[in-house]
């Protein structure tokens, strides 16, 4: 496959979620693709739909209540949305795999955290157990856990935070997976080890190629990790670029909002530092979208079409797509 | 008052905390408990008993070997004889294998059932869950003892009929307990990682799942023990038992007439079944506190 060819596609993914108070778009067109061997980061705020893109491509959103509406992933060509259930058992784990948030809960407590790596091998590959248990050793010097032929045999319980999130990240990466997607593999972290995992994951994609989907909200993790950034609001992609260009010439009001929220290292006290900044207002609720731009109430640029008619995706050139009508061809900037 | 305290210990980062496997933690928490230690060996003496009595006495316990009714310490029958003439010593004795024998695998039955049903309520949920539930639920409202009284008496009074019986009539609480366990943990971000590595719903449940919903599951199997053993008696007194085997409650029943004038007769098996059911209850409780991490730094 040469470097150009995506590896993952995302077209018009769909999700809704039946809830007490009617239907929850919680995805509405998803479109992006993945390049082999680099990093998607995906920010936005809490309930954006960045975790649930996230479990979509794992086919891991509960049905019900949820539902993929509409959409193709299609990985390698395959479209994992048509795909059976015994084949995507095959996926997960082997071709794409997933760290999650809370490296506390995320463990099974009564496993060794050994037993744990070689599970997803033996799931695979069929190993024996003596080999599977071999790969897992193999796995934790992969990332750097010192001792790792006397550690295999210890509990969750028995590491910190950053140890077990090693661990997932060595369970998600025991079979090679081509796509790794990481939900807010560092929230639950301390800053320190929010740096070596970081530092890690960038080591083990270059040893290895895999590619990353990164889902945060920190937007330092994205400038240290990404190399294309796609920023959701309420489900949809509201601007899609690569890191430099986000952090640099944010195009779309939500991502300079963003932007403008990351606190500053300051060298001076109030009332000589800034005020934190903000974007006023929450996420609107996913069961009662209005037709026009969901960011519109928040948005300090908004017009009147804004609030009547969605903006479709544009594309502005050297891949940045930014979904506004600020920069709408015809429309008044 | 400031200059008076201690100044505060420096924490000692090169001394690594000293973690114990769980197991021996468990076993730690265990033999903290001495009535807990009680319990277990008292159990395990009468497990003995029930084990190696036979090949140590050799002896018949439906023999009649000395005229009836002889109190206590009489004659040398130490807990003396019964209505047929009986030594009680060696039919309580024997009567142990019978009624463990019945307890322990109505207990199992009762732990399959319940955990099968309850795993599936709580890990599939929706109609599974609805259909699961409402069979507990009839199970539930029916009384326990008349309808194990009634498959026994359907069936062939036999130890693994009664065993059976009492299982069926007393699954529901282990079912409703384990599905709850079910539909916690199942939520838990270690299952949603099992998932995504591929694993399928039969090793979710069983492998990943279960071992942790274990805890009260298996202080209920050790209470449920307790339970069947007087489910046991109270079917055996009724005459719903296999006549052909002694066990306590057949001693009781047999002797149920004399209570007033030969008391011991029916306090002596009845003394053994409540000293079994103790044990069992209070090894219960040990492994309750045991497992349960909030009574753990008392």
């Amino acid at each position: 496959m040469d470097a150009t060819t995506p590896l993952l596609e995302v077209e018009g993914l769909k999700v809704e979620f039946k809830t007490r108070r009617g239907i929850a778009k919680v995805l509405e067109g998803v479109t992006f693709n993945l390049e082999p061997g680099k990093t998607l980061g995906i920010v936005g705020e809490s309930g954006c739909g960045k975790s649930m893109t996230a479990l979509s491509i794992m086919r891991l959103v509960p049905i019900p209540p949820g539902r993929i509406s509409a959409g193709s992933i299609r990985l390698k060509g395959e479209d994992l949305l048509q795909a059976s259930e015994k084949r995507m058992r095959q996926v997960r784990g082997k071709d794409i795999s997933m760290i999650f948030q809370e490296p506390m809960t995320s463990l099974n407590p009564v496993y060794s955290i050994g037993d744990q790596i070689a599970e997803t091998v033996r799931v695979h590959e069929g190993l024996s157990r003596r080999a599977a248990f071999d790969r897992a050793v193999e796995m934790l010097k992969a990332v750097n856990i010192p001792a790792a032929e006397k550690r295999v045999n210890e509990f969750p319980h028995q590491m910190s935070g950053g140890m077990r999130q090693r661990v997932m990240i060595a369970m998600a990466l025991a079979c090679r997976p081509s796509v790794l997607i990481a939900d807010e593999p560092t929230t639950a972290l301390d800053v320190t080890v929010q740096a070596q995992v970081f530092d890690l994951l960038k080591e083990l994609q270059e040893k290895t190629g895999t590619t990353i989907i990164l889902i945060t909200h920190d937007m330092g993790a994205i400038a240290e990790m990404a190399d294309r950034v796609m920023v959701m609001y309420a489900g949809r992609a509201a601007e899609e670029a690569t890191t430099e260009q986000i952090l640099t010439a944010p195009k779309h009001p939500y991502t300079q909002g963003l932007i403008a929220c990351v606190p500053h290292m300051a060298d001076k006290p109030p009332p000589e530092r800034p005020p934190l900044t903000e974007i006023p207002g929450v996420v609107p609720a996913l069961t009662d979208l209005g037709s026009g731009c969901s960011f519109a109430p928040r948005c300090p640029h908004a017009m009147d079409h804004c609030h009547s008619q969605m903006p479709q995706p544009q594309e502005l050139g050297g891949g940045h797509r930014v979904a506004c009508w600020l920069y709408q061809e015809g429309a008044v900037a | 008052m400031a200059d008076t305290e201690a100044p505060p210990t420096p924490m000692d980062d090169t001394e690594p905390v000293r973690i114990e496997h769980p197991v021996v933690e468990f076993l730690r928490m265990y033999l903290r408990n001495w009535a807990a230690i009680a319990g277990f060996l008292m159990f395990m003496a009468i497990v003995f008993a029930a084990l190696f009595a036979p090949a140590l006495l050799q002896r018949d316990p439906f023999e009649m070997v000395w005229m009836p009714f002889s109190p206590p310490g009489k004659d040398g029958y130490l807990l003396g004889t019964d209505n047929l003439g009986r030594d009680l010593l060696i039919a309580v004795i024997y009567g142990a294998r019978a009624t463990l024998a019945v307890g322990a695998s109505a207990a199992g039955i009762t732990i399959f059932i319940g955990i099968t049903i309850g795993s599936l309520a709580g890990y599939y949920r929706g109609w599974v869950d609805e259909v699961l539930m409402r069979i507990t639920e009839f199970f539930q409202v029916l009384p326990p003892l008349l309808l194990a009284m009634v498959l026994v008496s359907l069936f062939s009074p036999t130890l693994p009929t009664v065993a059976i019986a009492i299982g069926v009539v007393s699954w529901t609480g282990v079912a409703r307990l384990a599905r709850a366990e079910f539909m916690r943990i199942r939520e838990l971000e270690f299952v949603k990682a099992a998932r995504s590595i591929g694993s399928r719903d039969r090793r979710i449940i069983w492998r990943v799942i279960l071992p942790n919903a274990l805890p009260p599951l298996i202080v209920n199997a050790a209470l449920t023990v307790g339970v069947a053993i007087l489910f046991e008696a109270a079917l055996s007194f009724l005459g719903l038992s296999d006549p052909n085997v002694m066990s306590w409650g057949k001693l009781i029943g047999d002797n149920r007439d004399y209570l007033l004038d030969a008391p011991w007769t029916v306090t002596m098996p009845g003394v053994a079944i409540f000293l079994t059911v103790l044990s069992v209850s209070l090894i219960g409780d040990g492994l309750n506190d045991a497992f349960n991490p909030r009574l753990r730094e008392r």
